[in-house]
């Protein structure tokens, strides 16, 4: 009986205008122009040498290549088992891998002992960096030329110096059993200073108070290397690794210059397979077929390499 | 940049030198020499004359009738004015076009919002994770269906677009102050002249980081120039220096060899001992990429 307020009906809000998709699709896109077009340019070159590349070694990765005798056909997985078959690859691919794995290990551990030397800055350590530097800018083509020089038997700079001391000379880079080991030594000089800039970009970040706490503790210089930097370092650790072995598949010049993957293979790199593939046999599919393969190979190699990155970002 | 400036500091932990032993420190010393002995044994060599014979040639200690005629002859023997052209014109090439490219992306990743923007920044990423090098089969190819075989255009083409400086000057251009292009934009300035006068004057360290990496890579870079260019003429310093050598190895010319390469590597050399601590901090942004 009482004069109750009517209850509020309620209201429907108003509906939004309801757009046809396509009306909204044009608005989206309307407002996005600006910026699609300020991508073009790179979006052109990354499609045609990116992307385009990609797939156009796909596709030659399944054709055989025409002759004067017989026209391009599709041969599907034929590049691929011929590749894996090919003696010349595997040994490419095991000559890589212990280059990989010898080049890394003497790099980054030299990179480390540099860089927790000359972690502190004066004239002296400045100049030394520097020095350790010099090579990472020079061409490979250069480091090759001055190491045909060091390896030249009998009167090359290691004989001379130091093969005096040794019962037989060694033929460094003749020798199908030492070459490698020789193009490996103009590897590790010319990288190991750029992994030093990150191992000491990486120090930046160990804490200076628990550095002096494990000091007051008692903690010596060993024990504070092993349980406060090389934890701290771990992530530099997994960047340069991969750095480093990406490295080893992608430079390959000084096989070029000094012993054109000889003396029988024992210097022959996977990419350098490529390389002679394509160039020397002209055999596109095979050449796009070992490339695929190595793509593969590194592609979860990359993919921990973004991991380890946006790691770092927050450091940095 | 901060972590770029603390690499002028002392590391925390070396302020009382003791994680680094002295027997370290004295390893380390004694191996930067060793490093340098290569460019001891370049200059050495180059100053020595033909009279000291093959059996000299190792040695370290300079000759005391230093002479010229290495340099002379390896002048003479390759076209380096030619191959130094050539390479310059690749690097300046590529770097023009370059800034192009990356400030226009660097801007729209790091200002614009746009439909597909996570989609695109993907693509972008991409490109570092294929390896570039390894593209150079299916790279020859696309070159010569645009005719670009064996031209300098061909060599420079695949690098115009680089994800690096994109991403390099996408964060650049995320540190500027938007006040600056607000009221830029209530003066009536257009994108393009936002662009022009406020980020590209802001950002000129990262360009010039960005230069140092771009030019040191494709001044140095072999096997692309190797594979695209046929004609000597065109040959950049790289394959011009590895055709000289390949040269003098044969007559046993070492020291013309060893004045070739200081020749086609002094140009670097100087400008970083110039610019040393620009270089150093250049080559860790790349890392960090």
């Amino acid at each position: 009986m009482s004069l109750a307020e009517p209850a509020a009906l309620p209201v429907a809000a108003p509906a939004p205008p309801r757009l046809h998709i396509a009306t909204r699709f044009a608005a989206r896109f309307n407002a996005s122009l600006p910026a699609y077009l300020l991508l073009l340019p790179s979006l052109i070159f990354l499609a045609l040498f990116t992307y385009g590349a990609m797939g156009r070694v796909l596709i030659d990765a399944l054709y055989q290549r025409a002759t004067p005798k017989a026209p391009l056909r599709f041969v599907g997985l034929d590049n691929i088992t011929a590749v894996l078959a090919d003696p010349a690859f595997t040994g490419a691919v095991i000559n890589n891998l212990i280059y990989a794995i010898g080049t890394a290990i003497p790099s980054i551990g030299l990179a480390l002992l540099f860089a927790l030397a000359l972690a502190r800055t004066n004239a002296v350590t400045s100049a030394l960096r520097a020095a350790l530097f010099l090579p990472v800018l020079i061409p490979m083509v250069a480091a090759s030329a001055l190491f045909l020089f060091i390896f030249l038997p009998n009167v090359g700079l290691l004989d001379y110096y130091i093969g005096r001391l040794l019962p037989v000379l060694p033929n460094w880079l003749g020798d199908p059993d030492i070459a490698l080991y020789a193009i490996m030594i103009i590897t590790v000089w010319k990288n190991a200073g750029y992994y030093m800039l990150f191992f000491l970009a990486g120090l930046q970040a160990v804490p200076e108070d628990v550095m002096e706490a494990a000091h007051l503790d008692g903690a010596g210089p060993f024990m504070r290397l092993r349980y406060i930097i090389l934890p701290e370092l771990k992530p530099t650790f997994l960047f340069v690794i991969v750095i480093a072995t990406l490295n080893a598949v992608t430079q390959v010049d000084h096989v070029f210059v000094m012993t054109k993957g000889g003396p029988s293979n024992a210097t022959n790199l996977v990419l350098f397979y490529i390389y002679q593939q394509a160039v020397e046999h002209y055999d596109i599919g095979k050449a796009s077929a070992a490339t695929l393969l190595t793509l593969a190979a590194l592609m979860g190699l990359t993919a921990l390499s973004f991991r380890t990155m946006a790691n770092r970002e927050g450091g940095a | 940049m901060k972590l770029i400036d603390a690499l002028y500091k002392d590391a925390p932990l070396a302020t009382r030198n003791e994680i680094t032993p002295k027997l370290g420190f004295a390893l380390t010393v004694l191996l930067a020499l060793a490093w340098l002995i290569p460019f001891l044994w370049m200059g050495v060599a180059t100053l020595r004359p033909a009279s000291d014979g093959i059996n000299l040639m190792a040695e370290l200690m300079p000759s005391l009738k230093p002479t010229l005629d290495n340099i002379r002859d390896a002048w003479e023997i390759g076209d380096f004015p030619r191959y130094f052209l050539n390479t310059t014109i690749i690097c300046t090439g590529i770097l023009l076009v370059q800034f192009f490219t990356v400030t226009l992306a660097g801007f729209a990743f790091a200002r614009l919002d746009f439909a597909g923007k996570s989609l695109i920044f993907y693509l972008f990423l991409m490109q570092l994770m294929l390896v570039p090098v390894l593209l150079i089969v299916p790279n020859l190819r696309i070159v010569a269906q645009f005719g670009l075989y064996d031209t300098l255009a061909g060599v420079m083409m695949p690098f115009f677009a680089s994800a690096f400086g994109t991403f390099l000057m996408r964060q650049a251009f995320e540190a500027i102050p938007t006040e600056l292009e607000d009221a830029a934009l209530i003066d009536g300035a257009s994108l393009i002249q936002r662009i022009r006068h406020i980020y590209v004057p802001l950002s000129i360290p990262s360009f010039s980081a960005f230069a140092i990496i771009s030019v040191t890579s494709h001044w140095n870079d072999f096997l692309w120039p190797l594979m695209v260019i046929n004609s000597p003429d065109k040959r950049p310093l790289t394959v011009g220096l590895s055709v000289f050598t390949a040269t003098a190895e044969g007559t046993q010319a070492w020291g013309t060899i060893a004045a070739g390469t200081l020749m086609v590597i002094a140009p670097l050399l100087i400008t970083f001992l110039i610019f040393q601590k620009r270089f150093i901090s250049s080559f860790v942004t790349s890392g960090i990429k």
